[in-house]
């Protein structure tokens, strides 16, 4: 809306109706989205036996760390996050330089075979081969319980090479390319001298959207891991909070005597991991959200 | 020149041999492993020495006492969700435009998106947490106000209220991006217009932002419309319990327990397929009846 319109305008009656019912809307939708974040970080510095009373509903009640101190004691959880931290780092760099080589060709118009690879890549959009299929072709190549499992399947994404090829274009000046030309360089030099260091917002968005899936996604390692030690973290959350898989045998708190302080213990205990496992996101995201904001925004010029 | 041109286009094919490898290993070598379902698969033959068996297993999904209830589950878990679900980002993206302070906007949108970055896991088990019968916070509200615990859990009832719902709760803030850019780029001489035909801030809304993201909406609808048998495999399978089967076994995870926990493969594959076609079929159905409304459509 133009400055001057909005200077010049004044708020009638009805517009503040209007406008409290559009800020009640927001007001109680961000509520309803902050609520159970809340109440978890709540949970997880509570008491076990405050929580298992139900007493916990937006503070922490008898507040305490017990939750944590058995979190950061399971063995487990850690080697998951350590295998995490892998596949994630491995996936991404894979994904994203695969991903931008694909952008960068697809972005040259003189390219003979556009149209044809950019229909290959279209309909992987809407068509694959299907779970089965897919398992059995990576048991015949032999990367069950590798991390090439995780990692290879999804590495080239037909809608962030769009993304790709959209952004080098539309923000790329073709005069670099003439530029580049006139002094005698190739294809492969315009890319890495002058495509890589100026795509740096789109390989961001590339690398954190391909980031975030690894690291949340929990289904390939569900089908293609057997090995327990290969887990990734979301494998050992689901044995964890899902499936109420919690060894407590070894938690060096001693003073577990009784059965009952034990579950509730291991009640407890899923809190704290909620938020062990979550936190480095949460922290991280509004610091990069503007990336995957501008993902969808050029993917939406595409249509 | 020409001959120098021509070379150089053999760098560009060298550049797009690998991601187009990888595309073709990984996307289209599975894609003809659907052979699979009109076959009888043995694992010791291979996938092509495997006789044929013709429509054998589709005929067998289709006798199946569960295949009506799968594919109903299916069915009304995601139109449900469809209808549901979609308004939401849309009006979440209405009220954010009306909010003229930059920083609140973006604070505010900040907040909506942080659930996009909580993975299917922690956010099915916060569901469990909340809900849960014992100690959960939904019941102890219900018991603060004299009412009796409800076993959210412990039945089919509630599997897909809470699945909906929490979906929302997801995804609505990152959903809202595209809208909010559809209205960041509308013209705001329409606006002026608007002004000087003494509208209010609601007839604005209705008269020039809405009709100016319909393009965006249909787009959006028809893409959401064509994956109506593809819902999430993940977060249905976790918030399955034998005690809610009757409404959350969907063909997904039906898929998921023939094929790879009991290693029925054509079978699991056959009904794999059947869900691939009906998607296309409604895709391709939906753009269509999309062209002739609104004159928007996908190809």
């Amino acid at each position: 809306m133009g400055l001057a319109a909005r200077r010049g305008m004044k708020i009638s009656g009805r517009d503040k109706i209007f406008l409290g019912i559009v800020y009640l809307f927001l007001g109680i939708f961000v509520i309803s989205i902050l609520y159970p974040l809340i109440y978890v970080v709540s949970c997880s510095f509570s008491s076990p036996e405050a929580l298992m009373q139900g007493r916990v509903v937006l503070l922490p009640v008898n507040p305490g760390l017990q939750g944590y101190k058995t979190v950061f004691q399971n063995a487990k959880i850690w080697l998951g996050y350590k295998n995490t931290i892998i596949y994630t780092a491995v996936g991404t760099l894979i994904g994203t330089m695969l991903t931008i080589t694909a952008a960068y060709v697809l972005s040259r118009r003189e390219f003979p075979a556009r149209n044809f690879v950019t229909l290959i890549f279209t309909i992987t959009m809407f068509f694959g081969g299907g779970t089965i299929p897919t398992y059995l072709w990576i048991k015949n190549l032999h990367m069950l319980n590798t991390i090439w499992a995780i990692v290879l399947p999804g590495a080239v994404s037909a809608w962030l090479v769009f993304v790709g090829k959209t952004f080098i274009r539309s923000s790329i000046p073709e005069e670099l390319f003439e530029a580049t030309c006139l002094d005698g360089g190739s294809y492969i030099q315009f890319f890495t001298k002058v495509i890589l260091p100026l795509a740096k917002p789109i390989l961001a968005v590339v690398a954190l959207n391909y980031a975030i899936g690894l690291w949340n996604s929990y289904y390939s390692a569900l089908i293609y891991m057997s090995d327990a030690g290969k887990y990734p973290l979301q494998i050992i959350l689901r044995d964890i909070l899902i499936q109420n898989q919690v060894d407590l045998t070894k938690a060096a708190t001693l003073d577990i005597n009784s059965q009952q302080h034990k579950q509730y213990l291991s009640e407890l205990l899923k809190y704290s991991l909620i938020i062990v496992s979550s936190a480095p996101m949460l922290a991280v995201y509004p610091f990069i959200q503007k990336y995957f904001i501008k993902g969808v925004m050029i993917g939406a010029v595409k249509g | 020149m020409k001959v120098k041109k021509q070379k150089r286009y053999i760098q560009l094919y060298l550049l797009m041999a690998i991601p187009f490898v990888f595309v073709v290993i990984f996307n289209y070598v599975p894609m003809f492993g659907i052979t699979l379902a009109f076959k009888d698969y043995s694992i010791r033959k291979g996938i092509i020495a495997s006789p044929w068996a013709g429509f054998k297993y589709f005929r067998q999904l289709f006798t199946i006492p569960i295949f009506p209830t799968i594919l109903k589950n299916t069915i009304v878990l995601s139109l449900a969700g469809l209808i549901i679900g979609f308004p939401f980002p849309i009006l979440l993206a209405l009220c954010f435009n009306e909010v003229k302070r930059a920083r609140v906007k973006k604070f505010l949108q900040t907040l909506t998106f942080a659930p996009y970055f909580i993975s299917t896991v922690v956010v099915v088990s916060i569901l469990f947490q909340m809900f849960s019968y014992r100690y959960g916070v939904v019941n102890s509200v219900i018991k603060f106000f004299g009412g009796s615990a409800v076993n959210f859990w412990g039945e089919g009832g509630f599997f897909r209220p809470v699945y909906i719902l929490s979906g929302i709760w997801q995804t609505a803030g990152y959903s809202s991006i595209l809208y909010i850019a559809a209205l960041s780029s509308v013209d705001t001489s329409l606006y002026e217009a608007a002004a000087i035909d003494g509208a209010t801030r609601f007839q604005k809304v209705l008269h020039v932002d809405i009709p100016c993201i319909l393009p965006t909406i249909v787009i959006s609808l028809v893409l959401s419309a064509g994956n109506i048998l593809s819902i999430g495999f993940e977060k249905v399978y976790l918030m399955q319990n034998p005690a809610n089967y009757t409404t959350s076994e969907i063909i997904a995870t039906y898929v998921y327990k023939t094929g790879i926990e009991q290693a029925q493969f054509s079978f699991s594959t056959a009904v794999g397929l059947f869900n691939s076609v009906v998607n296309c079929i409604v895709l391709l159905i939906v753009n269509k009846v999309a062209d002739k409304i609104s004159g928007t459509s996908l190809f």
